[in-house]
C-alpha cells in the first residue's frame, strides 16, 4: 500500500494568461497534503483553495487519456500519475516545454496534431476487405504491441530536440505511429509510409539521444521504433537497387 | 456564428462513430468539451460484446443468445426491439472497427479473441489486450482524421436552441478563448457520455458530468430510467479507479478478511462472473458485515493467474494496480471497492436515435434507448456507442441533407446568443459566497451514501432534501474569477449546475420506483413488482421539481422471468 506523505508540499507553478501578463511568472502555494496525493490532485487543491484563476487539462486521472501532461520537476510527466510522495518538499510545475502557452499550464498541441498528419494516420489496406476480420496470428498481432499504446499527451514531442529545431521533422509520437502501420501485417500502405518517414528530415535527423523514451509515461521506446524504421527504410532502398538518398548517410 | 448541416456534440466513440456516418450525407463538425482523443471512451478497459462464434465453446453464439443475456441482465427492462438492433448489429461494426485497423487480441487461429464476462452464456467479448476502449478510440479518431471532419475541440456546449419542436442552434463557450458562439445547424447529435461524476466514487472521467443530458432535459426532452446506476464491483481502492471485469473475466477471484471466496454464498453458480449488480451488492454486503479488509475493502486476487497471464492479457491492469494502489498484482492482491460506473439512463429516445425534438438525435451513455434496462452487461457500452452512433449519424446526415435550411436571419441567432451571454455573464456577478467545491463535495457525497447500491425510502428523502437545498445555495454562489482564457472556474460551475439538475432528476426517480430491479435496490421493496413497474421512467422538466411519468417496455421475444445467478 502506499505510504502516506503527509504534511505540507510547495507547489511552484508557472502562470502566464496572454491577456495581462507580459512574460511568465511563477506563483508559489504551500498545500497540505493527503496519503496517496497526486500532483493533479494537488492542482485540483490550488484551484479550490487558493486560486480560482489556474489553468490545466484533465480528464480520466487515471493516466490514459494524456490530457494532463505537464513539466514536472524538470521533465515531462502525467500529473494524475505522479504522486507526491516521489516528488521533494518543492513541486516545479511548467506547461509542457518548447509548445506555445494558451494559459498558465495548458498548451497549444496543435503543432503536434498536425505533425501527425504528415504519417498517414490511419489505417488502409488496398487489396478487397475479407468478409470477417483479417486474420492475423497472435505473433503478427505481437509486432505492434507497445507501439499502439501511445496516448498522444504529447510529452515526447514536446521533450525532443529535434522537433524544436526542424520544423519539417514529424517527431518521435509520429514515427511511433507510422511504424504501428507498417510492421501491422493488415495494413498494405508499407513502402509509401517508409518513404514519407525515411527522408532527410525522417528518420534519418533523430540524433537517438533518447529523449522521447526517457519521457513517455507508457514507456514506450519512441528511439527504438525510429531505429527500426531506419533499418526497414534502408532495406528498402537495397531492395528497389538504389542508393540511399545524399545527406542520409552523414546525419 | 457558424454554420453546419450536422453537429455531433461529443466526441467520443459514439460521437465519432455518429460524425463518420453522418459526413457521407452532410457536412458534419464534431464539438466537443475535449479533444476527442481524452474522451472516456478511452478509459474502457475488458472489451466489447458480439456473437462473432470465435471462441471454442461458442460456435452456436448467436445475436438471439446475446439478446437474451442483454435482456435478462437488464432485469427485463431493456425494450427488446433496441436490443435486437444492437444485438443483430454488433458483429458488423466490430469487423467494420477492425477493418479500420483497431488491434483486437487474436484467437491462435489469428480470428478476434473473445473472453467470459459476467451474466453472458458465451466467452463473447471481443477484446484487445485490457485497453480495448483505448484502441477502439484511436481507431474512430484515424477515421476522422482520414475523412477530414472538422473538430471543434475544446468547445463546451452550453444549450441547445428549440422551437416549435425542432433543432435550431447549439451554443457552445470556446473555453481556449472565453468567446461564446452559435453553431447553426439542420440537425445534432447528442453524444455526451454518462454523468458519473456526480457520485464521490467514480470509475468516471473526471469529465463525465452529464451535461448533455442537462441541456436536453432543460430543453424540454425526458430523462429516461435515471434511477438505474451501475455501480461497478472492482474499483480501486481509495481511487475508484476502475480495474476490469476482465480481471475476474481471466480466473481473479474476490477474497473477503478471511480469506474467503465469499461469491460461492451470493451466487454460487456464476461466482465472480455473476452480473455486475449482485458481484457489487455482494462486495458491500461482505463489508458492511464486517468481513471487508480494515473495514473498507476486499481483496481482488489474481495472482494464481501466474505472471505469464497477467502480463499479456492483463498488462493494463497490473500497471494502474501498482501506479494508483501501489501493489503490484503478480504479488499482492489488489484493494478493490464498489463505485458508480455508468449511467444506465439518459436521453430518452429511440432505437432509430430520434429524440422528440426533430433534428436532435442521440447516442451512446448520454442516451437511453433502452438497451440496458435496469442494470448493463460488461462489454455492451462500447457496443452501444458504434451500434448507434452509427445510426444516428445515418439518420441525423440524411435528415439534413433532405431539407434546405430555414430562411431565418442571423439576427435572430444573435439574439439567442446575446441572451445566453447575458446568462453566463450572471456567473461573475453577484456578491454572495457560497463556494462551488463545497457544494460539489457535498452533492457527491450525498449521492454515495445517500443513492449507493442499497436504497430507501429514508436516504431518498434525505437525498432529495439534500439536493433541494444545494440547489438553493447554488444561487447564491460567489462570483467566479473573471479572467477570460481557460476558465476553469467557470466551466466547473455550469458543470455543476447540471450535476445539480441531474441529481435532483435521479433522487426524483428513484422514491416512486417502490421494486427492487437490477441495479436500483430497495431495501424496503426487496422484491421485483412487474406488475406496477416493468415500466420506464420519465422525467420531465417543471419549474418546481421534476415531473415523473411511466412508459410502456417493449417486449417482443423474451417474457420477464426471475433473474437467477
Amino acid at each position: 500500500m502506499l505510504k502516506p506523505a503527509l504534511g505540507k508540499v510547495q507547489i511552484r507553478i508557472q502562470r502566464f494568461d496572454p491577456e495581462t501578463d507580459p512574460a511568465p511568472h511563477y506563483d508559489t502555494f504551500e498545500i497540505l497534503t493527503k496519503p496517496g496525493m497526486t500532483v493533479l490532485d494537488a492542482l485540483f487543491r490550488v484551484l479550490e483553495e487558493k486560486d480560482g484563476s489556474l489553468a490545466f487539462r484533465y480528464s480520466c486521472r487515471s493516466a490514459v487519456c494524456g490530457s494532463c501532461a505537464m513539466f514536472i520537476n524538470g521533465r515531462p510527466r502525467l500529473a494524475c500519475e505522479t504522486r507526491l510522495s516521489t516528488m521533494d518538499s518543492i513541486v516545479t510545475i511548467g506547461p509542457l516545454p518548447h509548445l506555445p502557452v494558451v494559459r498558465d499550464l495548458i498548451v497549444d498541441l496543435q503543432p503536434y496534431y498536425q505533425k501527425l498528419d504528415m504519417v498517414k494516420p490511419y489505417f488502409e489496406a488496398r487489396e478487397s476487405y475479407p468478409e470477417k476480420e483479417f486474420i492475423q496470428t497472435p505473433k503478427d498481432r505481437e509486432a505492434i504491441d507497445t507501439a499502439i499504446d501511445c496516448i498522444d499527451c504529447g510529452a515526447c514531442f514536446s521533450f525532443c530536440p529535434l522537433t524544436w529545431t526542424d520544423p519539417k521533422y514529424p517527431g518521435p509520437a509520429a514515427f511511433v505511429k507510422s511504424y504501428r502501420f507498417i510492421a501491422d501485417t493488415r495494413d498494405t500502405g508499407k513502402s509509401e509510409r517508409l518513404k514519407a518517414v525515411g527522408c532527410e528530415d525522417g528518420v534519418w535527423r533523430c540524433h537517438t539521444v533518447f529523449s522521447c523514451a526517457d519521457s513517455c509515461p507508457k514507456s514506450i521506446n519512441p528511439t527504438n521504433f525510429i531505429q527500426q524504421l531506419k533499418r526497414k527504410a534502408t532495406k528498402l532502398s537495397i531492395l528497389q537497387l538504389r542508393p540511399p538518398q545524399s545527406g542520409q548517410a552523414d546525419r | 456564428m457558424f454554420t453546419h448541416d450536422v453537429i455531433v456534440i461529443g466526441g467520443g466513440l459514439a460521437g465519432m462513430r455518429a460524425a463518420i456516418e453522418s459526413s457521407r450525407y452532410a457536412d458534419t463538425v464534431i464539438v466537443s468539451r475535449v479533444h476527442p482523443l481524452r474522451s472516456h471512451s478511452g478509459a474502457a478497459q475488458g472489451g466489447i460484446n458480439a456473437a462473432l462464434g470465435n471462441m471454442e465453446g461458442s460456435r452456436d453464439d448467436n445475436w438471439e443468445k446475446h439478446a437474451y443475456d442483454t435482456i435478462k441482465g437488464s432485469d427485463f427492462l431493456a425494450d427488446q426491439d433496441s436490443v435486437e438492433v444492437l444485438t443483430k448489429e454488433a458483429p458488423e461494426r466490430i469487423i467494420e472497427m477492425e477493418h479500420w485497423g483497431c488491434p483486437f487480441s487474436r484467437t491462435d487461429e489469428g480470428k478476434i479473441a473473445q473472453r467470459s464476462f459476467g451474466g453472458a452464456g458465451y466467452p463473447r467479448t471481443c477484446y484487445a489486450a485490457d485497453k480495448t476502449g483505448h484502441y477502439l478510440l484511436v481507431t474512430a479518431y484515424e477515421q476522422v482524421v482520414k475523412r477530414t471532419i472538422k473538430v471543434y475541440d475544446e468547445w463546451f456546449v452550453t444549450s441547445l436552441i428549440v422551437e416549435n419542436g425542432k433543432i435550431k442552434s447549439v451554443m457552445a463557450l470556446d473555453i481556449l478563448t472565453g468567446d461564446s458562439e452559435v453553431f447553426k445547424a439542420k440537425a445534432v447529435i447528442l453524444a455526451t457520455g454518462g454523468a458519473g461524476w456526480i457520485y464521490a466514487k467514480s470509475t468516471n472521467s473526471m469529465i463525465d458530468t452529464g451535461s448533455g443530458m442537462a441541456i436536453a432535459y432543460k430543453a424540454g426532452i425526458a430523462l429516461e430510467d435515471m434511477e438505474f446506476v451501475q455501480f461497478h464491483p472492482t474499483a480501486m481502492y481509495p481511487t475508484g479507479i476502475l480495474i476490469t471485469e476482465g480481471a475476474r473475466g481471466e480466473g481473479g477471484y474476490l477474497v473477503n478478511s478471511r480469506g474467503e471466496r465469499f461469491m460461492q454464498r451470493y451466487a454460487p453458480k456464476a461466482l465472480e462472473l455473476a452480473p455486475r449488480d449482485v458481484v457489487s451488492r455482494s462486495i458491500q454486503t461482505e463489508t458492511d458485515e464486517g468481513r471487508g479488509v480494515k473495514d473498507a475493502f476486499i481483496h481482488l486476487d489474481l495472482r494464481h493467474l501466474g505472471k505469464e497471464k497477467i502480463l499479456s492479457r492483463l498488462p493494463g491492469t497490473r500497471d494502474l494496480a501498482i501506479e494508483f494502489s501501489g501493489v503490484d498484482p503478480i504479488n499482492e492482491p489488489i484493494p478493490i471497492q464498489p463505485a458508480q460506473h455508468y449511467t444506465m439512463g439518459g436521453v430518452d429516445y429511440n432505437a432509430k436515435c430520434e429524440t422528440s425534438v426533430k433534428g436532435l438525435y442521440a447516442a451512446g451513455e448520454c442516451a437511453c434507448v433502452s438497451v440496458h434496462g435496469a442494470n448493463r452487461l460488461g462489454g455492451n457500452s462500447l457496443l452501444e456507442t458504434l451500434v448507434f452512433g452509427k445510426i444516428a449519424g445515418e439518420q441525423a446526415g440524411t435528415f439534413a441533407k433532405n431539407i434546405s435550411p430555414d430562411g431565418r436571419k442571423d439576427v435572430e441567432f444573435q439574439q439567442a446568443l446575446t441572451s445566453e451571454q447575458d446568462r453566463i455573464r450572471h456567473f461573475f456577478e453577484g456578491s454572495c459566497d457560497e463556494d462551488p467545491s463545497v457544494l460539489r463535495e457535498e452533492m457527491r457525497t450525498t449521492m454515495a451514501e445517500k443513492v449507493f447500491l442499497f436504497r430507501t425510502k429514508q436516504q431518498l428523502a434525505e437525498a432529495s432534501e439534500k439536493v433541494g437545498e444545494l440547489q438553493k445555495r447554488f444561487n447564491h454562489f460567489r462570483p467566479i474569477a473573471g479572467h477570460k482564457i481557460c476558465n476553469l472556474d467557470l466551466i466547473r460551475a455550469l458543470e455543476l449546475e447540471d450535476m445539480l439538475a441531474l441529481s435532483e432528476v435521479i433522487v426524483a426517480s428513484a422514491p416512486s420506483r417502490e421494486e427492487s430491479r437490477g441495479s436500483h435496490v430497495r431495501l424496503d421493496f426487496p422484491k421485483r413488482n412487474d406488475v406496477r413497474f416493468l415500466k420506464h421512467t420519465l422525467a420531465y422538466r417543471t419549474l418546481d421539481r421534476p415531473r415523473i411519468e411511466y412508459s410502456e417496455v417493449k417486449i417482443t421475444k423474451f417474457q420477464p422471468e426471475e433473474r437467477k445467478c
